[in-house]
């Protein structure tokens, strides 16, 4: 197996991981924190096929890909924050108010 | 803008004016006036433009004075213009449109002075005089019939002027409706017409049924078609029950479009066709039956009504059998010769009765009247004057051209017969005897008066009284003017047959001896307050509540039409097709909806966590789905 593929097992074992975390676990930090790891996983991917054209854009990109994604936690942690404050819980399935 | 559209558009200015700022006008410290000058100054310089017309009429070389205001539209090779037509029977029409239609404004001042719809009132009247000049000055008949359906509009609008009151409401839209089913038969008509010579301008269709050979349509199908249309505004049987109804509006309303000018519009139909006419014997044989029958019977109802209006009204719906008469035995002009007189002594006996309806604070019961003649004079002289001029004293107006009528009754050549001359010959009688049985119930004996309504008795403001006596003087010398022969260019006059020319002078003499027995016979019965009309009424008890009732017509329609109609439209319209098929299709689409959302939002879990295995679902099969066909 050569290093192209095994990163690229590895950013779908990540992505896997996360996405199981976001779908099963039940805590809304350990969720947000499952999506960062998916996007990673897709960072990981995205950087590891740049690296098959010999240019540097791939990994400008990526370093772009982490300020959206600093300024998207920086966004969804008061969200989560503020929703603990109404349901004094972290369970999401305290949250059903979308309920048909 | 020619003359002639200026006549039309000076009252729509006036209507413009005061229905847009009337009532915030009339509510204003000096703006009664503004909307008194505004409403009778228009229709005053529309008549003084009209003369001007007249005179040049005359001036020229007797052609038509035809003018286009604008073209409608365009359709193909034709078009539909607003053009306006002025010979000599429009120049009649018109100059009594605006001169009546004046003096019956000038009038309304002092009637409607209290009144809290002023301004609203005389948006109202000079809307309708637009319209009715919209209707006698149009060329083609389509201009006439925006103005027909535009006076219809008007007298519903000031029938129902009132409307608060729930039955002058109904009236309204009695009038209304009643003249829809006329004006079906005028829209067939018309679509013959049109369909026929692609055209609707009445001098082309007059002039192509002149010109000898008979046109590819039957002549008496359109003009049975647009008499359908005539008989419901003009109010003749079997289309005459909203008239007398239309009697709930203002008496300045009445006199004007319910006895002057409105109502005599199928008149001037018939008379501006009569070249279809003149090709129509059946058409003709068929206005004359259903005029005399429509003057009859509304004579004898007129003897025993006690409502001051409803006298009227059916003496109104008598006399425009008459001139049906008159255009059924071909005299046209002498159709339009009685329209003339009727609008003066009419109009003069409406605000007449307007004058004591006033005086009496809205009380027409006459037979709660009585001895009027000296606590109101003016009023009983002008009253007094017009009733023999309707009822036929010498030399007064209606004399001259009932006189006519019952001439080309007994002698035209086009349908006139000895029967036909005694049914109008008695209704002569009968208007002889029930207008002075008016007068003598209203005006003389003693009265009959509650304390409080005697003590409340005056006459009437200079503005009332001015126009009365005007409108008296008209009435009694209107009829020396030559009518019928300065109409005869344009109205060809039937021929008398010949044998009975000698018949004429002891005809004359006859009609004389008519309003003399009717005169008579009121003065017999209804003197001292009618007390041998009471002695010898017991064993006509019958007769009288069916004529008081109008011969059960009104129930009779009610019967045969009004509850059949009724019933259809509650079980089958309303029943079947409103409340089940549409109601219920619409609520069933609706009921499907809601069952099924019902299903479906039992996957509606409030789960986020679900949610995304949905979509991670979701995601799967398009991928897999991608995989296979793609």
């Amino acid at each position: 197996m050569d290093k192209t593929q095994l990163l690229l097992a590895v950013s779908f074992g990540l992505f896997a991981i996360g996405l199981v975390g976001v779908i099963v676990r039940r805590n809304v930090l350990v969720m947000l924190m499952c999506m960062e790891l998916m996007l990673n996983a897709v960072n990981l991917a995205l950087v590891t096929f740049a690296q098959q054209g010999a240019s540097a854009i791939g990994a400008v990109l990526v370093f772009l890909i982490f300020v959206v994604a600093a300024s998207e936690i920086a966004i969804a942690i008061p969200i989560v924050l503020l929703l603990i404050r109404r349901g004094r819980t972290l369970d999401i399935g305290a949250y059903t108010a979308l309920k048909g | 803008m020619g003359l002639l559209t200026l006549i039309v558009v000076l009252p729509l200015i006036g209507f413009l004016v005061n229905g847009l700022l009337g009532t915030r006008l009339a509510a204003a410290p000096l703006g009664k006036g503004v909307v008194t000058t505004v409403a009778c100054g228009l229709p005053i310089l529309s008549f003084l433009v009209a003369i001007k017309c007249f005179l040049d009429l005359l001036a020229g070389s007797g052609a038509p004075i035809v003018e286009t205001a604008y073209v409608w539209t365009q359709v193909g090779q034709s078009h539909f213009d607003i053009a306006f037509y002025f010979d000599r029977l429009t120049a009649v029409m018109v100059l009594i449109v605006t001169g009546v239609g004046s003096l019956i404004h000038i009038y309304s001042t002092g009637y409607m002075k209290e009144d809290a719809g002023y301004g609203r009132y005389f948006a109202y009247l000079n809307l309708f005089l637009f319209f009715m000049l919209m209707l006698v000055l149009g060329r083609s008949l389509l201009v006439l019939f925006v103005g027909w359906e535009g006076v219809g509009l008007a007298s519903y609008l000031l029938i129902g002027f009132w409307f608060e009151d729930p039955e002058k409401a109904a009236a309204g839209k009695k009038a209304f409706i009643t003249n829809r089913i006329g004006d079906a038969g005028f829209l067939l008509g018309m679509f013959l017409l049109y369909f026929t010579f692609g055209t609707l301008d009445m001098d082309t269709i007059n002039a192509a049924f002149l010109a000898g050979p008979a046109p590819a349509v039957s002549a008496s199908l359109v003009g049975v078609l647009l008499f359908i249309g005539a008989s419901g505004k003009s109010a003749q049987i079997p289309l005459h029950v909203w008239l007398p109804d239309a009697m709930a509006g203002p008496t300045p309303v009445s006199a004007l479009i319910h006895a002057a000018t409105m109502v005599t519009a199928g008149v001037y139909l018939v008379a501006r066709m009569h070249g279809i006419y003149v090709h129509a014997p059946e058409a003709s044989a068929l206005i004359a039956g259903i005029g005399a029958a429509t003057a009859f019977f509304a004579a004898t109802i007129a003897v025993a009504q006690t409502d001051i209006k409803k006298v009227l009204a059916y003496s109104t719906l008598s006399q425009l059998g008459f001139m049906f008469v008159a255009l059924g035995v071909g005299a046209y002009g002498v159709a339009v010769f009685h329209l003339y007189t009727h609008a003066f002594f009419k109009a003069c006996l409406f605000l007449g009765a307007g004058s004591v309806i006033h005086a009496l604070g809205g009380k027409q019961d006459i037979m709660h009247m009585g001895g009027l003649a000296r606590r109101i004079p003016v009023t009983f002289v002008t009253f007094a004057i017009a009733t023999a001029a309707i009822a036929g004293f010498p030399y007064m107006s209606g004399f001259f051209s009932k006189d006519e009528i019952l001439w080309f009754a007994f002698a035209s050549e086009r349908g006139g017969s000895q029967f036909l001359y005694a049914v109008m010959a008695g209704t002569a009688l009968l208007t002889s005897f029930y207008m002075f049985r008016l007068l003598w119930l209203t005006f003389l004996g003693t009265s009959r008066m509650d304390h409080e309504t005697e003590h409340h008795v005056h006459e009437s403001p200079l503005s009332m009284t001015a126009v009365l006596a005007v409108l008296a003087v008209l009435s009694a010398v209107g009829g020396f003017l030559p009518l019928p022969h300065f109409l005869e260019p344009v109205l060809p006059l039937a021929k008398a047959r010949e044998e009975l020319h000698a018949m004429e002078a002891p005809l004359m003499w006859a009609a004389v001896a008519v309003f003399a027995v009717g005169l008579a016979g009121a003065w017999l019965f209804f003197r001292a307050n009618g007390a041998l009309a009471d002695r010898v009424a017991p064993p006509f008890a019958g007769l009288n509540r069916l004529l008081f009732n109008k011969y059960y017509i009104d129930e009779l329609y009610d019967r045969v039409l009004g509850r059949p109609l009724v019933w259809i439209s509650e079980h089958a319209f309303l029943g079947f097709g409103d409340r089940m098929v549409i109601d219920g299709s619409l609520n069933g689409l609706a009921r499907l909806a809601q069952r099924s959302a019902g299903v479906l939002a039992r996957v509606q879990t409030g789960n986020l966590q679900m949610y995304l295995l949905f979509v991670l679902i979701g995601s799967l099969a398009c991928l897999a789905w991608g995989l296979r066909y793609v």
